[in-house]
């Protein structure tokens, strides 16, 4: 195995790991608390995101203090390579669940809530998709692909396209190329953001569709709401990296940090065709 | 394997004290740190276990109220899984792969750290949700709706709890998958490393693929709770049972996590102690992967009696039936290694051999409750209890008291006093046996799980089961005794303790392993 300094860097003790776990311990009894109505859960939680934004500027600002100062070799590159596409599975994997539950209450679950042997219990129930449900009466209209959804899934597909046109920059040394897409990117996920919260608002507002919208709204809102959940944390993902590409960070051969991010854009990107084909078009 | 290392005294700056262990970056602290913390939370589920089997010493309601006795069961369960055996196997990778594959340590140093001081932060969650308004969860370990829809904040608890240890359990893997990967010294093929390396490595690769999957289903129950959703409520279009197919889809892989490692640590220990190379070592990576592989379609077994089309019920049957043949593999292999080999008879080989011998007892009465005609019959009874408790405690615990003594020696540089080893051994064996045997039996005349109370004709092997389980409780204070007296007065151990070992940790490091290891890869010859 090659080793670009001859040894596997093994870092010093850190502090960071149980900084993150007294943020997750204050996150989590926060959100117990929260959820059960009790007011100490909000200062819990406020508690636990500023240790939380704490250990991740402290632990990833280390992390790339180590690599700029040229303490990773080609070993702990493949190492980053080997766990950021095992933790992608593990996304992909949490995903799956979700859209697990979707094609079981749409082939499953709500034709045999409709079927004849639950005529006694649910006699008005046709069943169908989109649908909240056979005992939920509130109406809701469903979301059109063709509107928002259609525009979302050209700015994310662009988006790739961008990231990509900023990797081949930085593998050419042409910074201010590789700045510029950079910024297109963010700019194309944060508009896909800002239609996104847009679309919940129209939702909420003209559609009556909530959360509470039985199947259709939970499934519906769950996960477009953890994909908008993680196109956040992508973009600020590329935020950080332009902040390092600005400070003169990555070099053409050398430059994983950049890369890791740009998978995990392209994973959001993927997963978002998931979405608009199975939630907004059949 | 001959192997040229040079161990130089290279003594680098570590905090001392507390600090050691709380910034720790070492895999071998961290592991330590794992298998006292699985230790811990051993004796806690081994409390509520105690609890338990006193409620059911005898019919009728003694100590345990209805609601307390449920909240025991739960919390037995989870505890065991996700605090004791789960993070003992991991403590284990954490000394045992760097070791093996000739890695100067784990690939992520600090984030093995995290994986760890995760596990403290969920286990007080799940512990402390006891003395909370309504109590802890109290809907089973597999929590299902709606009981777990209508239950309080314990529930909530046990969602977060959940939920960290799941975090935990994905960076555990994906370290573990990493420096297995990546960090194997020169010349140490893929089919060339020890079967413990092997069987994590696949392990970890199911953890990835389940953890998260968990991790879905409680966020839906938890949005089911408290914002609306309606994955599980049938009036909103949803089903509780889509609830089981996703909670299972995590929950018989996560059956594997428990098991393979297992046969991992067997499959160095028998050679070992026959001293004679693992027969079909081929076969046996073989084998592992198919169990793994099946061990993902099989999820439905567990649900023979919520209602499923024939169809469903006969793909299940069959497949689950399936994983009999790789298993078999595995125990067929590990027989024919002894088969003429200089068998000798150490404590790590009596568990060894232990495990084989009940494994395969749980393995039957897992191919059994597999029949769905049969299965229909002892869904949760008590014949369902002591199938697990044959695979997890003789199964996987045993393994990992197998694991412990074959590795103390490395570790601590000093003996085990072997007499109380086996002691230990031999009073496990039968307080085990004592306890679930008799539980086939109580399941198979019909007495159901996670109730309280029993009608009397069951109370005569309700009492034996009881007795047998307060000694097996006692028993692991014994290996408390032993742990704490060969750490502090052991005899001194060989660099290689065991002749039959050809493991790098014993032909290449001394005894104890130094606090750096291989920061020069060794050269496998």
């Amino acid at each position: 195995m090659s080793q670009g300094t001859g040894h596997y860097y093994v870092p010093a003790p850190s502090k960071w790991p149980i900084v993150g776990s007294s943020a997750l311990f204050f996150l989590g009894f926060g959100a117990v608390f929260t959820m059960n109505k009790m007011p100490v859960g909000y200062w819990s939680l406020a508690i636990g995101f500023a240790i939380l934004i704490y250990m991740l500027f402290g632990w990833f600002g280390e992390v790339a203090r180590e690599s700029e100062s040229g303490k990773y070799g080609a070993q702990e590159d493949k190492s980053f390579r080997w766990g950021m596409s095992w933790f992608i599975f593990s996304e992909v994997a949490f995903f799956a669940a979700f859209f697990g539950a979707l094609f079981y209450m749409r082939a499953l679950s709500i034709p045999w809530l409709a079927d004849a042997e639950h005529d006694l219990l649910w006699p008005d129930f046709a069943g169908g998709w989109p649908t909240a449900g056979p005992g939920i009466t509130e109406q809701f209209t469903p979301m059109g692909a063709w509107g928002i959804p259609a525009i979302n899934t050209f700015l994310l597909l662009s988006s790739g396209v961008t990231v990509t046109l900023a990797h081949w920059a930085l593998k050419e040394n042409r910074r201010e190329a590789l700045k510029l897409w950079l910024l297109a990117t963010i700019a194309l996920g944060v508009v896909f953001l800002g239609f996104q919260i847009y679309e919940y608002g129209h939702a909420y507002a003209d559609l009556n569709l909530k959360l509470t919208s039985g199947a259709y709204g939970s499934t519906f809102f769950m996960l477009t709401g953890f994909h908008g959940f993680h196109v956040t944390i992508g973009t600020i993902m590329l935020i950080v990296i332009y902040f390092r590409c600005a400070a003169g960070h990555f070099k053409p051969e050398h430059h994983f940090g950049f890369e890791g991010v740009a998978w995990y854009w392209h994973f959001v990107d993927v997963v978002w065709l998931g979405l608009f084909i199975f939630v907004y078009l059949v | 394997m001959a192997v040229v290392q040079d161990v130089h005294g290279h003594h680098d700056h570590h905090p001392t004290g507390i600090m050691r262990w709380v910034a720790a970056t070492n895999h071998k602290d961290i592991g330590t740190m794992y298998l006292w913390f699985s230790f811990s939370m051993f004796l806690v589920g081994g409390f509520l276990a105690m609890g338990i089997r006193a409620e059911l010493f005898m019919p009728g309601i003694q100590i345990l109220e209805p609601e307390l006795f449920n909240s025991f069961t739960t919390l037995h369960g989870l505890i065991m899984v996700f605090g004791a055996i789960m993070p003992a196997f991991v403590g284990l990778a954490n000394w045992q792969v760097p070791l093996m594959v000739g890695a100067p340590d784990m690939a992520f140093a600090r984030m093995n750290n995290w994986s760890f001081w995760l596990l403290p932060v969920a286990g007080l969650l799940l512990v402390s949700s006891f003395f909370v308004p309504g109590g802890a969860a109290a809907g089973g370990w597999t929590f299902y709706p709606p009981l777990s829809t209508q239950g309080g904040i314990g529930v909530d608890m046990m969602i977060f709890a959940i939920h960290i240890l799941g975090a935990s359990s994905i960076m555990g893997a994906i370290n573990i998958i990493t420096t297995i990967l990546n960090m194997r010294a020169p010349g140490m093929t893929l089919m060339k490393m020890p079967l413990f390396v092997w069987t994590w490595l696949i392990t970890a690769y199911l953890l990835v693929l389940a953890m998260p999957v968990l991790a879905g289903v409680v966020t839906m129950l938890l949005t089911d709770r408290h914002f609306g959703t309606s994955f599980f409520n049938a009036a909103g279009g949803g089903d509780p049972v889509l609830f089981q197919h996703i909670f299972w889809f995590f929950g018989h892989p996560e059956v594997y996590i428990m098991i393979l490692p297992a046969f991992g640590i067997v499959s160095e220990i028998i050679p070992t102690f026959a001293r004679k190379p693992l027969f079909g070592y081929s076969s046996m990576v073989y084998a592992t992967a198919s169990i793994a592989i099946l061990s993902c379609v099989v999820w439905a077994h567990h649900m023979f009696t919520v209602g499923m089309p024939t169809v469903g019920q006969l793909f299940f049957m069959y497949a689950t039936m399936l994983i009999a043949v790789p298993t078999g593999v595995k125990v067929f292999n590990w027989t024919a290694t002894m088969w003429r080999g200089s068998m000798t008879f150490e404590t790590p080989m009596l568990f060894a051999i232990g495990f084989i011998f009940l494994f395969v007892i749980g393995g039957f009465s897992g191919v059994i409750c597999a029949i769905v005609p049969i299965d229909i019959q002892v869904q949760d009874t008590y014949y369902v209890i002591a199938h697990f408790h044959y695979v997890l405690v003789s199964g996987a615990l045993f393994s990992i008291f197998g694991a412990v003594y074959y590795w103390l020696p490395k570790w601590t540089g000093r003996m085990y006093d072997e007499k109380l080893g086996k002691l230990h051994f031999w009073l496990s064996m039968i307080f085990f046996n004592m306890a679930f045997f008799v539980q086939h039996f109580l399941g198979l005349a019909g007495m159901p799980r996670r109730i309280p109370d029993y009608s009397l004709q069951f109370a005569d092997f309700n009492m034996i089961s009881s007795i047998g389980a307060f000694g097996f409780g006692l028993t692991q204070l014994l290996f408390l005794y032993i742990v704490i007296k060969c750490i502090r007065s052991g005899e001194k151990a060989a660099d290689k303790q065991w002749e039959g070992a050809t493991t790098l940790e014993w032909t290449a490091l001394p005894s104890p392993a130094p606090y750096h290891s291989f920061e020069t890869p060794p050269v496998l010859k």
